[in-house]
């Protein structure tokens, strides 16, 4: 369990890296029931939509951002808030590198405490994703961010 | 300098602007329902060992039982590609294709996503959404194409009119440049 005290600003998040390929893509978009041709069909994308190759769909995107965070967490981390923007397709046969950084921590008026984290999504050289996130993680062992509702849930 | 092609597009939409910022559409309840095959799918294809989806041990101390991930939101919302009871046809982010037809913009990606998430989605629960049009931005030209960009705000309410998320989408849609 990842407990507040433990995390300052600056930490890093350990890096992921994924190899992905058409079966990755592929099952992205078949888990979340995103059938537009991009994200299967090759001569679509290629002839149609002008891109290289068929590329990972959003969805599946934020669920991997979410497994590497929770990855970091454990199970008590409760994702309170989400923001990120593509700049530029992943594809089949690149590596896709995950890396973060704390960018602040806090604890609201409620008492659930907060991470934010900046993350970078990368393939070689280039900025694929860029993401934001926050977190609510346990005070303590006897705190569980997942029990808060209502007005004490304001992420 | 404008491009011919960013004046035609911009004077041919520029009177949907106004008509169509602010436009919602309730699209109601998805086909389907929240359940754990989907919700291991979703596990499956992001490699996610999380207890939490895992162990329902685990699950039952940490959130009262089976939760899918927040991230899975959007799953929830889109209609089947085959429904014998549908009564009309509804796309995926039904809002976004309304507006591609309307300002005849053959293509389009995401560009970016904001998820305030709230109370989590259990199997179970049937979510339901309203869609609606928040900015539409001027033309512009990328390495796709020509278009504009425009966000849409997605409400999801589970069955008890719970508010699970709002997310935003970021869209560019365009017509492709000619190479």
């Amino acid at each position: 369990m990842l407990l507040f005290g433990k995390v300052q600003v600056g930490d890093t998040v350990p890096t992921l890296e994924v190899p992905v390929t058409a079966r990755t893509v592929v099952m992205g978009a078949s888990s979340s029931r995103d059938w537009q041709p991009q994200h299967h069909d090759h001569a679509w994308a290629t002839t149609r939509a002008g891109t290289k190759d068929i590329f990972l769909n959003t969805p599946n995107q934020a669920g991997w951002i979410e497994r590497y965070l929770t990855d970091w967490t454990g199970p008590y981390g409760r994702l309170g808030r989400m923001r990120f923007r593509m700049r530029r397709p992943v594809y089949p046969g690149e590596t896709l590198v995950f890396n973060g950084t704390v960018r602040e921590t806090a604890v609201d008026e409620s008492g659930c405490a907060w991470v934010d984290v900046d993350i970078e999504l990368t393939v070689g050289e280039d900025v694929a994703t860029e993401a934001s996130a926050r977190l609510a993680i346990p005070q303590d062992e006897k705190d569980n961010p997942w029990r808060r509702s209502g007005d004490d849930w304001r992420p | 300098m404008s491009s011919a092609l960013e004046e035609e597009i911009g004077a041919r939409t520029a009177a949907l602007v106004p008509k169509w910022t602010g436009v919602s559409l309730d699209a109601g309840p998805g086909d389907v329902e929240c359940e754990r095959g989907y919700i291991l799918h979703w596990a499956e294809a992001t490699e996610n060992a999380n207890l939490l989806y895992w162990d329902e041990g685990v699950a039952q101390d940490v959130t009262g039982g089976w939760i899918a991930p927040p991230s899975m939101l959007s799953v929830w919302m889109r209609p089947l590609m085959f429904n014998p009871n549908a009564r009309e046809q509804v796309r995926p982010l039904e809002m976004h294709f309304r507006l591609k037809d309307a300002f005849e913009l053959p293509e389009g990606i995401v560009t970016g996503n904001e998820i305030v998430f709230g109370v989590p989605v259990r199997p179970g629960d049937m979510i339901a959404t309203k869609q609606t049009v928040t900015e539409i931005g001027d033309v512009r030209t990328n390495r796709l194409g020509t278009g504009r960009p425009w966000t849409i705000d997605v409400t999801y309410t589970n069955q008890r009119g719970e508010v699970v998320a709002v997310e935003s989408y970021r869209m560019f849609c365009y017509v492709r440049s000619a190479s």
